[in-house]
């Protein structure tokens, strides 16, 4: 058997924790900015896929995103039930894991995956139904993305670049996200009544979470603990600081005070955008990214009272507008110095072929995904329903889904 | 006996709690409550969108006095809550029919 490579594999294991515990920090993320009588409702959607996405991934989840491709399309299920996974070896040299080790990384992406598109549908949602939804899209939806993109897929054969997930996690999640916003339909009251975050400090401190989990996302991407680990660690944060003080920066410029949820939303955004990049841009390009991400989310926003959809959280503002915005600047900033085993963007001599792949896989992300979401929700509501009465929409989820009660004062 | 309720500005508690002891009351409840009269509520701004407040935060107090105690406390209520600010608040008086203290049965001015 083929030696592993402790210091990655050592890395590796924290990197996967480190991704798992984004999960309760979106949830903390998510539930500060319900109001408190659905605080519940909200922190289930994010607890419940930990447990829901962690068995179908180990099931079959794994084998159809990572089993040997066929078609460029899906894995096939030689790995169902994580067969053959024990003992075996994942990566050559200085970055051999065991291949548990990257099943289970992959696992906890696809849990937080699952979790960012609760955001568009919170405060109206019929529990049971997302759990069926959820199921479905990890299944339909996540695995296959996963192996186009990373598995060998035909994304992957195409060329295009997506370090972390940047199609995979954030553009799918919006994607889907924008579809549930559509059939469920604005919360009632919606654009009259007053909707405000209950708890900002929980958001602040879920988004510090993230931020801190995000270093395993990014830098774990790397697959194993070296140069090109520290590179994307470095982009990280600075994506997520650029972010931040540009989304301040555009508060105040444009007449506001500079708000807490703004400063960690920006950071989020920034977060979002070098996702993508992260393992394929030097430091200075990550600033730009986040800066450019954080400005672009700022104004995404607005997509939903332009368009007209009740998108709650702002998945599509910040996940779709960031995921795509940082999968185009990845096709600017790419440079093989930083990563031989990416290519040279637009501003590093590669001219317009990675922005081009870049772009397919955006579209290629967002048509699939919206489209799969869509049909799984329509029929999902067309036979139990996915939205809950007006009745328990007023009084809050909580009691009605969860019989409790998320404070007693 | 009388009742009195008064709205006031929550920073001014302890002020008014103090100027009541110094009277020799010896008891009152308080609880956090929103409310408006002629102040007006402010602006807050969440991920761009604006939120006219109309409520502000502030602190109603009960207190059942004698009879001949129930102008100077109202006085003293006043005097102590003061900030010539808008939203100072308001106070209220009532007739209060009945009162027991729980643990002895003493009723009427007895149970103050």
């Amino acid at each position: 058997m083929p030696a592993i490579d402790t210091g990655s594999t050592a890395w590796m294991l924290v990197s996967a924790a480190m991704v798992l515990f984004m999960t309760p920090g979106l949830a903390l993320f998510y539930a500060g900015m319900v109001r408190s009588k659905n605080v519940l409702s909200s922190t289930m959607h994010s607890l419940f896929a930990m447990g829901l996405v962690s068995v179908i991934w180990a099931v079959i989840g794994y084998t159809l995103a990572f089993g040997p491709d066929t078609g460029g399309v899906v894995g096939g299920l030689k790995f169902f039930g994580l067969d053959g996974v024990l003992g075996s070896v994942t990566g050559i040299g200085t970055s051999a894991i065991p291949t548990s080790v990257f099943a289970m990384y992959q696992g906890m992406f696809a849990i937080i995956t699952v979790g960012l598109i609760t955001g568009a549908v919170a405060e109206r949602m019929k529990f049971k139904a997302y759990v069926i939804f959820a199921a479905l899209w990890a299944l339909l939806v996540y695995s296959p993305l996963a192996h186009w993109v990373w598995g060998g897929g035909w994304l992957a054969q195409l060329g295009a670049l997506d370090f972390a997930g940047g199609t995979v996690v954030h553009i799918a999640s919006a994607a889907a996200a924008l579809a549930a916003a559509i059939v469920l339909g604005k919360r009632k009251g919606y654009g009259t009544e007053e909707m405000r975050p209950h708890n900002i400090p929980m958001s602040v401190l879920g988004a510090g979470i993230l931020w801190f989990g995000w270093f395993g996302f990014n830098a774990g991407s790397a697959l194993g603990s070296g140069q090109l680990a520290g590179s994307a660690f470095m982009a990280t944060n600075l994506s997520a600081a650029a972010g931040m003080l540009m989304w301040s920066l555009a508060e105040v410029l444009t007449g506001h005070k500079p708000t807490v949820l703004g400063a960690a939303s920006g950071a989020v955004a920034g977060l979002v955008g070098i996702t993508p990049a992260a393992g394929f841009v030097g430091p200075m390009p990550a600033l730009a990214i986040g800066a450019i991400t954080g400005l672009a989310c700022y104004f995404g926003l607005r997509l939903k009272s332009r368009f007209k959809f009740d998108d709650a959280l702002d998945v599509v503002g910040v996940h779709g507008v960031g995921g795509t915005t940082g999968a185009i600047l990845t096709g600017v900033f790419a440079s093989v110095a930083v990563n031989s085993a990416g290519a040279n963007g637009l501003l590093f001599g590669g001219g317009l072929a990675l922005l081009g792949k870049q772009l397919v896989g955006v579209g290629a992300t967002i048509a699939f995904s919206f489209t799969v979401s869509f049909i799984i929700l329509k029929l999902l509501d067309a036979t139990m329903g996915i939205r809950v009465d007006a009745e328990t929409e007023s009084n809050g989820l909580d009691v009605a889904e969860h019989a409790e009660t998320g404070y007693e004062f | 006996m009388k009742k009195i309720e008064a709205v006031i500005k929550p920073h001014k508690l302890d002020e008014v709690k103090e100027a009541l002891h110094a009277l020799g009351v010896t008891g009152m409840t308080a609880y956090d409550v929103k409310g408006f009269g002629r102040q007006k509520g402010h602006t807050e701004v969440y991920r761009g969108n604006e939120y006219t407040i109309d409520f502000v935060p502030k602190t109603k107090i009960e207190l059942v006095v004698s009879d001949e105690m129930a102008s100077k406390v109202e006085q003293a209520i006043v005097d102590a809550a003061r900030t010539d600010k808008i939203g100072d608040g308001k106070v209220f008086t009532f007739d209060c029919v009945g009162a027991v203290r729980i643990r002895t049965g003493e009723r009427g001015d007895d149970a103050l």
